[in-house]
């Protein structure tokens, strides 16, 4: 019989289950990064002249800016030349009028991640915007929106079909000044979902955008916008995917969220990208900014998020609590195993008088992970009687992973109360012990005591994502214990 | 071959070197209660968990059959499958892992074990409440994470309450009656006599012949250092009582 220590090492037998590569025709923009390149896209998309424009000003801004190096992550540098900033499976006709017309080989590929697009097959109560590589292939269930007024359509169709909404608003939460990322990701955007919900509509079903990057040596750098007008609601779910190679993969994207007076957005990540082989080759670096504003009074900005895949997680989804008595939350489970990193938190910044925030964050690490909680609460000076409560738990799966916690907190204005409670705890083998004495497996010990510390964020995920993050879960940490 | 459940056969095992258990020999029939009882840090509880399977332990002499097979070579939760329960001394806390939905796991594995279909969630629940019954445990218990902030009393209750809902071949107690008030271990001295069966058996650690009024043993054993150095039937729980440990040292200079 194996040792304690030994007994909790030893992860990862599993494969991900999502490696397959779609092999379809594309057509692509040579690799490397200029300002033709951006031109290419741009054209491509049939874009107007002001936003070839705003793509080229956040271009120039880029190259005066330096890669960030303040996270808690290491990783040889990108060359940003070797990326292809553009890959899109070829289309016959000018690009598909509806879902009939998709190539057959990508709803196939759909359908064994589990999301099928095709009319009779579709998920009930779910519209998902399917985004391939650099393109969106089709979206469900607009027209049944539409008819409420609901715009849901992929980015590049939001320019052609509402370029005044997206002028309006692109960039409004996260300009292209921001950061690194956010500056690449402004000029070489390809794609992404766009969401409109007017005045007073309920969205009456979960909204989704799955991802799936497919091409070697491409990066996938897409763009989001919601906007919540006053009095409305949305729940919108993010998924993705890659297939295994050996070399690494970027992703950068940006997500802008705008709630209006009463308005809610609810945001739920469940990040599975792949994470790199057992010695840490391979995987995506997934380095995005997302960010919502609460403009209006009593608007609220929820995000959840687990994220398990990636070899590398950088990400802060924030909130801007601009409307007095506006609410933000961020909900998050990190879990990283073998060579994965994670440097992942929030940011809340209060601004309006009245505002809350909450912060839950579960941070589990195996095999040899780095998981950073990285979050910064700050209380402006008008924000008369803001309140925060944060909690950051962290549990370590064996001896050889590691968790950091990186609270920081400004506080201007002396009405506000700011709460931070931390934890961190190993899987005890005494629990393990003790489920295996009532005849469950290792295996299934691991899993439920892992599920039981993380139960307060997947009580916030929309339920049938709930199971799903839960599977997940175990499949991430599947062998961690042995 | 006898029909035993449990023959432990000169038994010796240690932590890091540290002989603990030095030759241990015991056997349970069907239908027995046995009682181990002995000073603190004889080694009862070590004996409970190397009987259970848990990892660190180094077995360095001996044998141990259970139902026929070498048990020693079973991973703790084949043997937990086979039938053999420890309700444990200090029982631990699973936070946000629901106790119901913790306990139907534990009772399905057994029952996939024994080929019998797993029960959902309404068969279970019809199941607890008669065992809730008599344990006459609060409902509320099982709606909470396992043992998360549970009084000390309660934790051994819901330990005797798992306990009836699995119905385990043998049943090991370590030192259930500690922490209990004297109501409680009433009731919980109830629930385990009524799960006492023909076919089944139970090896309850105490320090207390308290607890012996109410579970009956047909065996004692006294452990000592490692050793099980006197054997009776209850009236040897009442002469320790009595007399101390002491009294059964002097004139055991050489171990039974
Ligand atoms: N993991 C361990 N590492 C080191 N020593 C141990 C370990 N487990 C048990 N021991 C030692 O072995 C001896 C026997 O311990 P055990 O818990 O079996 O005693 P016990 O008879 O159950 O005592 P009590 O009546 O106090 O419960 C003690 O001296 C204890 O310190
Ligand atoms: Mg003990």
């Amino acid at each position: 019989m194996s040792t304690a220590t030994e007994t909790i090492e030893g992860l990862v037998k599993q494969e991900y289950k999502y490696g397959f590569v779609t092999d379809v025709e594309t057509e692509s923009a040579p690799p490397g990064l200029n300002e033709d390149t951006i031109r290419l896209i741009s054209a491509k998309k049939k874009e107007p002249e002001w936003l070839t424009e705003y793509r080229l000003k956040a271009y120039r801004h880029w190259l005066t800016l330096k890669e960030p190096t303040w996270q808690f992550v290491k990783y040889p540098p990108v060359d940003f030349q070797d990326i292809t900033y553009y890959v899109a499976p070829k289309q016959k006709t000018d690009g598909p009028k509806s879902l009939d017309e998709v190539d057959p080989k990508l709803l196939e590929t759909y359908e064994k991640l589990g999301i099928p697009l095709r009319e009779r097959e579709r998920l009930a109560g779910v519209a998902v915007d399917a985004v391939f590589d650099s393109v969106s292939v089709g979206t469900t269930y607009r027209d049944q929106l539409a008819a409420k007024g609901i715009i849901f359509c992929s980015f590049s169709e939001a320019v052609q079909e509402h370029p005044d909404l997206v002028k309006k608003y692109l960039g409004m939460v996260v300009p292209y000044t921001d950061n690194y990322y956010a500056a690449l990701n402004a000029a070489v955007f390809s794609d992404g979902s766009f969401c409109y919900i007017p005045k007073g509509v309920r969205c009456p079903m979960e909204l989704s955008t799955y991802f799936r990057i497919n091409a070697a040596k491409s990066g996938q750098f897409e763009r989001t916008l919601i906007v919540a007008d006053e009095g409305s609601y949305v729940s919108y779910l993010e998924g993705c995917t890659a297939p295994m190679r050996d070399e690494n993969q970027l992703h950068a994207a940006v997500v802008e969220l705008i709630a209006m007076d009463n308005a809610e957005i609810k945001y739920s990540t469940v990040q599975n990208w792949y994470p790199g082989d057992e010695q840490g080759r391979g995987g995506i670096y997934n380095f995005v900014t997302k960010r919502g504003l609460c403009k209006g009074r009593k608007s609220k900005i929820s995000w959840t998020q687990v994220e398990t895949g990636s070899a590398i997680t950088w990400k802060y989804p924030s909130c801007i609590l601009q409307g007095d008595d506006s609410v933000g939350e961020f909900y998050s489970v990190a879990v990283v195993n073998n060579m994965q990193q994670a440097d992942t938190g929030t940011k809340m910044v209060h601004i309006g008088k009245n505002t809350r925030s909450t912060i839950v964050s579960k941070g589990i690490s195996a095999g040899k992970g780095q998981n950073s909680y990285r979050g910064l609460v700050k209380i402006q000076k008008s924000a008369t009687n803001a309140r925060n409560f944060s909690q950051c738990d962290s549990m370590l799966i064996g001896n050889r992973c590691g968790a950091h916690t990186f609270p920081y907190i400004e506080v201007k204005n002396t009405s506000s109360s700011v709460e931070h409670e931390a934890t961190t705890s190993k899987i005890g083998e005494d629990q393990i012990f003790y489920c295996n004495q009532r005849g469950l497996s290792t295996q299934d010990a691991v899993n439920m005591i892992v599920n039981g510390f993380c139960k307060e964020v997947f009580k916030e995920l929309p339920m049938e994502f709930a199971v799903e993050a839960q599977k997940l879960l175990g499949v991430s940490l599947e062998g961690s214990v042995g | 071959m006898s029909n035993s459940i449990l023959e432990i056969k000169n038994l010796s095992a240690g932590v890091e070197g540290k002989q603990i258990l030095k030759g241990v020999s015991l056997t349970i029939n069907p239908g027995e209660v046995h009682a181990v009882m002995g000073p603190n840090g004889s080694g009862k509880s070590t004996l409970a968990a190397v009987l259970a399977g848990r990892e660190g332990y180094d077995i360095t002499g001996g044998e141990v059959i259970y139902n026929g097979k070498d048990l020693l070579d079973l991973d703790p939760e084949e043997r937990a499958r086979e039938g053999l329960f420890l309700a444990f001394q200090y029982p631990v806390e699973i936070p946000g892992v629901n106790s119901t939905y913790f306990l139907k796991a534990a009772l399905n594995e057994v029952r996939k074990h024994k080929g019998l279909p797993e029960l959902d969630a309404i068969e279970f629940l019809n199941l607890v409440k008669d065992k809730m019954k008599l344990l006459e445990l609060k409902d509320d218990l099982l709606k909470r994470s396992v043992n998360e902030g549970f009084s000390g009393g309660e934790k051994k209750r819901a330990e005797i309450f798992q306990m009836a809902v699995l119905e385990p071949k043998l049943a090991i107690l370590d030192e259930t009656d500690s922490g209990l008030d004297i109501d409680a271990l009433k009731i919980v001295s109830e629930g385990v006599n009524k799960l006492k069966r023909a076919d089944n058996a139970q090896l309850v650690i105490t320090h207390y012949q308290r607890l012996l009024n109410y579970i009956v043993p047909d065996f004692v054993h006294v452990l000592v250092d490692g050793r099980i150095v006197k054997t009776g039937d209850k009236k040897l729980a009442l002469e320790l009582e009595s007399k101390g440990y002491d009294w059964i040292l002097k004139g055991q200079a050489v171990p039974a």
